[in-house]
């Protein structure tokens, strides 16, 4: 099955992280993706700071910011083809960004049977 | 409870589980085999009343849940293909139990640990539970529980939705210690939720009865796991009990003051084997503690012969592990039956406890009771009329009720 892992984190508890700690969850997330790379069928996106997020909601109406006023913010996302929802939350629970404070890996199935729109 | 009824309920108990995952793994559909089954079970209870016991009730009701099963796919369309080429085949494939040797591991354990699956809602693990695996229909679980059928209905859809769509897979998990709890708590609330609802509200089903025996179910297919024991030994004790503790208009009774002959001793004497096999596993928990106080009363011949110090010692272990307000009265409520100095001690505990018990009955009785131990006979009034305002009335009584639901067997076991 293929789920959406989006990577999702607070920005202001993020602040609070070092420069070192923040450079050595990279080199650690660097190293997920390969040791991962089996199951990530689409490797995704890492996304520009929330900062940079323009939405167009209902009405043509087009404001600045993201789509919803929460704390917590997607940072990226990423397509895995793995087994069943224990699979993905095994893989989930291994994401090194997850070692920071704020920061939380929400799990989605994808709609692949397009079957029931016919 | 008629014969027809009793062998309906003890088959329906039995099967139901064991055919939606027969089914879920023959057509691939959770939502089809779960359903398919609820229907089986519907119709079974209309037409055994009416046309007696059927001969072989295992292979009647997988005969009806695979003929559903058929019929739901035909009408979803989507798998029209594989229900055609499937319904030549034998209706009576889904071996029945009463034809094959049970399996091991149980292959009821798969379903349950997708119905306790930490991906769904917690209330809907109950509610699912109790359809899926052992078979209650959702108006059964309504009255039970005392919620709202329809709202019930779409938690369970819900729930089942997300099975299917998530990719929740019936399967005993790789992580076993880290949701083995999850679904010991979903068994423990089946059982504290029909406790309360004892009082007589669903004719056909003893939940409490199904609870324990689900629990026994876990402990004997997960042998090495010792608070599958624990709690299976608790609930047998506290099922044991079950008769002692309504009075016939409904009301609680009071441990110290249930008549100990109505107590079902051999339910006992087995819960006692579960709690010595938990022990044996060297592996303690909350459960098992819990199972050995009320071991310990089980064992009492009365409230005043009572092993205390023993009591008093696995409540101190267990209010390390469950710190929670109920625990700690009850554990108090323990430590007072030692002497005056020691219910001096318990009043204190019991008055730290205020701020979160001071909405229940309990608590004021509790607190009256060390009150008069401790030479404060005009406190222990004041306390006591608390209570009473608190339990005055038939209204409040059933908010009592109420909070016994969040606040579990606190009778003073």
């Amino acid at each position: 099955m293929k789920y959406v892992l989006m990577f999702t984190h607070d920005p202001a508890q993020l602040a609070g992280v070092s420069e070192e700690d923040t450079q050595a969850v990279y080199g650690k997330i660097y190293a997920w993706f390969q040791e991962n790379a089996s199951v990530i069928t689409d490797s995704g996106a890492e996304l520009q700071p929330v900062e940079t997020a323009t939405t167009v909601k209902h009405g043509g109406v087009v404001v600045d910011g993201p789509f919803n006023e929460a704390k917590e913010v997607v940072g990226g996302f990423s397509v895995i083809d793995v087994p069943d929802m224990d699979a993905a939350i095994t893989l989930a629970k291994t994401w090194p960004h997850l070692e920071l404070p704020g920061v939380a890996v929400e799990i989605r199935p994808m709609v692949e049977d397009y079957s029931q729109f016919e | 409870m008629t014969t027809s009824d009793a062998l309906l309920t003890a088959t329906i108990r039995e099967e139901s589980g064991r055919l939606v995952t027969a089914l879920y793994r023959r057509f691939g559909d959770f939502d089809v085999a779960e359903e398919a089954v609820q229907g089986a079970v519907v119709e079974a209870v209309t037409a055994w009343r009416r046309d007696g016991t059927p001969r072989r009730p295992a292979a009647w009701l997988a005969t009806a849940a695979q003929r559903n099963a058929l019929d739901l796919l035909r009408s979803r369309g989507r798998r029209a293909r594989v229900a055609e080429r499937l319904s030549g085949e034998q209706f009576d494939e889904v071996p029945p139990a009463d034809e094959v040797a049970a399996p091991d591991p149980d292959d009821r354990l798969p379903l349950l640990f997708a119905c306790c699956h930490p991906a769904l809602a917690p209330e809907a693990r109950l509610a699912l539970t109790l359809r899926a695996v052992i078979g209650l229909t959702t108006p059964q679980i309504a009255r039970a529980f005392l919620v709202n059928e329809q709202t019930l209905a779409q938690r369970i859809v819900r729930a089942k939705r997300k099975i299917v769509a998530a990719g929740i897979d019936l399967k005993v998990p790789e992580a076993l210690d880290e949701r083995l709890p999850d679904v010991l708590a979903v068994v423990y609330l089946a059982y504290n939720e029909a406790f309360v609802a004892s009082t007589g509200s669903t004719h056909d089903r003893d939940l409490g009865s199904d609870a324990a025996w689900l629990a026994e179910v876990v402990a004997d297919s997960l042998p090495d796991h010792a608070e599958a024991w624990g709690l299976a030994a608790l609930l047998r004790i506290q099922h044991g009990r079950a008769r002692a503790r309504f009075t016939p208009t409904g009301e609680l009774v009071l441990l110290r003051d249930q008549d100990r002959t109505l107590w079902d001793a051999s339910a006992i004497k087995r819960a006692g084997e579960h709690l010595e096999r938990a022990a044996s596993l060297r592996s303690p928990g909350p459960y098992q503690l819990q199972a050995a106080i009320a071991m310990c009363h089980a064992e009492a011949p009365s409230w005043e012969e009572t092993d205390w110090l023993q009591i008093v010692t696995l409540y101190g272990v267990l209010i390390r592990e469950d710190p929670s307000p109920v625990v700690r009265l009850n554990g108090a409520i323990a430590l007072a039956q030692l002497g005056p100095r020691q219910a001096a001690r318990a009043l204190a505990d019991v008055d730290a406890l205020g701020s979160s018990l001071a909405g229940y009955h309990l608590w004021h009785a509790t607190r009256a009771e060390l009150l008069r131990l401790t030479g404060r006979p005009d406190e222990a009034e004041a306390a006591d009329r608390r209570a009473l305002e608190l339990t005055g009335n038939d209204a409040e009584r059933r908010l009592i009720q109420t909070r016994l639901r969040r606040h579990p067997l606190t009778d003073g076991s």
